[in-house]
């Protein structure tokens, strides 16, 4: 497994497709309001990628163990519904707990990131899910610096959500990133088992998708008839955050957000 | 778009050379897989006919590990 760190050149690329990500994400912000369906918002994503010169990374996605190719243009998960949720009829409704991928290829780079979006009032201790899994993707983005082992960035993650009383799912991780949306390494949000094999040192350059998963109740999950959809085994809420960012010396610069700071 | 860890359920179908094992997954295919590190420091003995949790490459479909016998 060889991981190769992008040069100055090809990180302004990936900024270039890191920015229309983020820009869909705020229009996706604005437009998640009760009586939206989630396929509206797909249709206005994609209307935004195209106005921009980019496309849909997520669309015709080949399953990974030959399932139908993803359908949608972004991933929209709502409340158990934890990532790869396909865009439809489902309206949004006060108290939802919302998740939104968004995915683009533009001059033959990727980026991608994810947000939760909380619909007016929820219950404190879903309010608090969502706040956790956002201070996880912020934990990365402090301590994840070039010389520092995966593991220990990792356990940070861990620690913090397991500490709040939620658990980090196992079976989905995040991913390196550059001219195809996956690349080598794997990025796990937890250490230990079989993940430890695939450690690997941060260097400076290097471009990975970190997205932290995180369930409110047992990190179990299973897909859905759809093929997609992964959805926690026992029906509670789920968050998911995630950016595209570049290892630098003293941190990890984040790639799909208007500004370094601009995570809700 | 978060990636797959990608564990199937297998049946072993033979031994190989270097503690390599050729599974047969549920879905049909057949894949070439080694024993995880983890399964070898506990003297875990699998044998033809084991039913296994086998985790794809996600470089390499063809090729896994063997992290679980069930039983």
């Amino acid at each position: 497994m060889t991981i190769r760190p992008k040069n100055a050149e090809e990180i302004e690329k990936m900024r270039a497709a890191g920015q229309v990500v983020a820009e869909v994400l705020d229009l996706l912000r604005t437009l998640c309001r009760p009586g939206v369906t989630t396929g509206e918002l797909d249709a206005a994503a994609v209307q935004r990628m195209a106005e921009r010169g980019a496309r849909s990374l997520f669309r015709g996605q080949p399953h990974p163990r030959g399932g139908t190719p993803y359908p949608g243009n972004i991933c929209v998960s709502v409340n158990e519904e934890l990532v790869h949720g396909i865009p439809g009829p489902r309206r949004i409704a006060e108290g939802d707990v919302v998740s939104v991928d968004v995915g683009v290829e533009k001059d033959g780079w990727c980026g991608d990131a994810a947000r939760t979006f909380v619909i007016g009032r929820v219950p404190p201790q879903v309010a608090a899910l969502v706040e956790t899994t956002a201070e996880a993707l912020e934990t990365v983005r402090r301590e994840a610096r070039a010389g520092v082992l995966w593991s220990a960035v990792a356990g940070r993650i861990q620690t913090l959500v397991e500490g709040r009383g939620f658990s980090v799912v196992r079976e989905y991780v995040g991913h390196g990133i550059g001219r195809q949306m996956w690349e080598p390494p794997r990025v796990p949000n937890y250490v230990g088992g079989d993940m430890s094999r695939d450690d690997f040192l941060l260097a400076e350059g290097t471009t990975l998708a970190v997205e932290p998963m995180v369930n409110m109740g047992r990190r179990q999950v299973r897909e859905k008839e759809d093929g997609w959809t992964v959805v926690a085994v026992d029906g509670k809420p789920c968050a998911h955050f995630e950016d595209t960012f570049v290892i630098r010396p003293d941190g990890a610069e984040p790639l799909t957000r208007l500004a370094p700071g601009a995570l809700r | 778009m978060a990636k797959d860890v990608i564990r199937l359920e297998g049946k072993v179908v033979e031994a190989l050379p270097n503690a390599m094992f050729r599974v047969e997954l549920e879905n049909g295919h057949r894949v070439l897989a080694h024993v995880s590190g983890r399964m070898r420091m506990n003297f875990i003995r699998i044998l033809p006919g084991d039913q296994v949790t086998v985790e794809l490459s996600p470089y390499d479909l063809a090729k896994g590990r063997i992290v679980y016998r069930a039983g």
